[in-house]
């Protein structure tokens, strides 16, 4: 027979009774009311409904307060740490590229190059620091890696809707660039639209630039993918359908697949001018 | 048709709309403590708007499956029994708790509606009514796990969304599949559209086999 989540909990102990509702688990119910009562867990029905209320209540409120101050703030931080790592090793690969060369038979750029380097036995101390800052480079392009894919893993959980539809690395650039999801909420889709493109939009209000179209959705396909001539169209729809996305995201929390129909739809219509 | 003790359709704002007794929500119009419903916010108010047989006793034992915010399941408690209330995305849960806060017999459970084993150690057994609006793909595969909790007479009250299951095929293709996987279990007692108040849902009343 399962245990129910009162089993091991003392009456009182208000913090572990809801640890147990949070944490527990049962294969199957049973008559909790009854159970309760006759191990003395409660002396009637209504007194084990009022410390459920209790439990119930205190492991909702506990475990709401913890997802939240998690997520959008340690995405954040995840994005922003991607970059970071992912420029520095690029940097410091053009660096172990150019003494790589002086110093072996073959000759490269890049991570790749530097991945390749890392692997040899050095033979001089100076070999030995090259291929140590090789490693160094290599070492660095898997931290990012590894980031992305926490990131790719934890934007769904954070936005919903806003990850189906940007692709959770986007998503989470846009959820870093605005300072959080909330943030990103309160919005105007004009804003998302050139979120990124900040140097541009501030070249056009001083008046001797055109207004930038897009910010970093254009790195979404949907932007880059679509002809010059309409990707303004194209960037205005995704903008106007991500603050929808980021807008649920905060304030409701559920996932809408009809969002996603209605975006492909858009942009079949706007793409299918190209051919008329 | 009766509807269950506690739910009464009352003159409010001129028109007559089902109300239950119990503390506001959500700004809803209020008349002698009694609380309007809106068919059109919440999916369990069209289905009984619309006529169909909730066939639940008075004050009924309740598991709601994707409580959201808290609206529908508000009017729930406030003519149920033990109302168990089960979500799975912590923003709303937010809101729900605060409802819960002046409900003694609402109990949310921030719990994944798919995995039962993770409520089962708090939800009771034999409940009267498993009400179940959840937004997710294999909504009939949700009413299926949760089945364990229902007494041998209870009721499933499902809003089915097409949309949820595959937002590219027509709705009138998807629902003959759900009700067809939902009868591994269930009984189907009465189905119904839910236009005008929420479109591509299906209201499905059934009983377990």
């Amino acid at each position: 027979m399962s245990k129910g989540w009162f089993a091991d909990i003392d009456p009182d102990d208000r913090e572990g009774a809801a640890r147990a509702v949070r944490e527990g688990s049962a294969d199957a119910p049973e008559e909790w009311p009854a159970v309760a009562v006759e191990s003395g867990f409660a002396s009637d029905d209504e007194e084990y409904y009022e410390r459920l209320h209790e439990a119930t209540l205190g492991a909702a409120r506990a475990e709401v307060r913890e997802r939240e101050r998690a997520d959008d703030a340690q995405l954040v931080h995840a994005v922003r740490a991607m970059d970071d790592a992912d420029r520095v090793a690029n940097e410091l690969a053009e660096r172990v590229g150019e003494w790589g060369g002086s110093l072996f038979s073959e000759s490269g750029t890049g991570i790749e190059y530097a991945r390749g380097l890392a692997d040899r036995e050095a033979e001089t101390p100076v070999e030995e620091r090259a291929i140590a800052l090789a490693s160094r480079v290599s070492g660095l392009a898997n931290e990012a890696d590894a980031l992305r894919e926490f990131i790719e893993r934890a934007t769904p959980t954070i936005a919903p809707n806003l990850a189906a539809l940007a692709g959770p690395v986007l998503a989470a650039r846009l959820i870093a660039l605005a300072g959080g999801l909330g943030e990103l909420a309160k919005k105007p889709s004009g804003t998302l639209q050139v979120l990124g493109a900040e140097e541009a939009l501030f070249a056009h209000l001083r008046g001797h630039a055109p207004s930038p179209k897009h910010g970093i959705i254009y790195t979404h396909e949907y932007v880059h993918g679509t002809r010059p001539e309409d990707r303004g169209s194209a960037a205005r729809a995704l903008a106007g359908k991500l603050t929808i996305a980021a807008r649920v995201d905060h304030y409701a929390g559920d996932r809408r697949p009809e969002l996603d129909a209605e975006l492909d739809e858009r942009i079949a219509t706007i793409r299918a001018r190209e051919e008329s | 048709m009766s509807l269950p003790a506690g739910i009464e359709r009352r003159e409010i704002d001129g028109r007559e709309r089902l109300a239950t007794r119990g503390t506001p929500v959500y700004g809803e119009p209020v008349e002698d403590g009694w609380r309007a419903w809106d068919p059109t916010r919440s999916k369990l108010g069209a289905m009984l708007e619309t006529g169909m047989d909730p066939g639940v006793p008075d004050e009924p034992t309740v598991l709601y499956l994707g409580a959201a915010s808290g609206t529908t399941v508000s009017h729930v408690a406030d003519f149920s029994g033990p109302t168990y209330a089960v979500e799975f995305a912590p923003r709303p849960v937010r809101d729900l708790v605060g409802v819960a806060e002046d409900r003694k017999n609402l109990f949310p459970l921030l719990k994944d509606a798919r995995k039962p084993e993770t409520y089962a150690h708090v939800v009771e057994r034999d409940v009267d009514a498993v009400i179940q609006d959840v937004a997710t793909r294999g909504q009939a595969d949700v009413a299926l796990r949760n089945r364990e909790f229902l007494a041998d007479e209870g009721r499933l009250l499902a809003a089915i969304k097409a949309r949820s299951e595959d937002v590219t095929r027509d709705p009138e293709d998807v629902f003959p599949d759900v009700l067809d996987r939902l009868s591994k279990g269930y009984e189907i007692l009465e189905t119904e559209r839910m236009e005008p108040y929420h479109e591509d849902h299906l209201a499905v009343v059934a009983r377990s086999r």
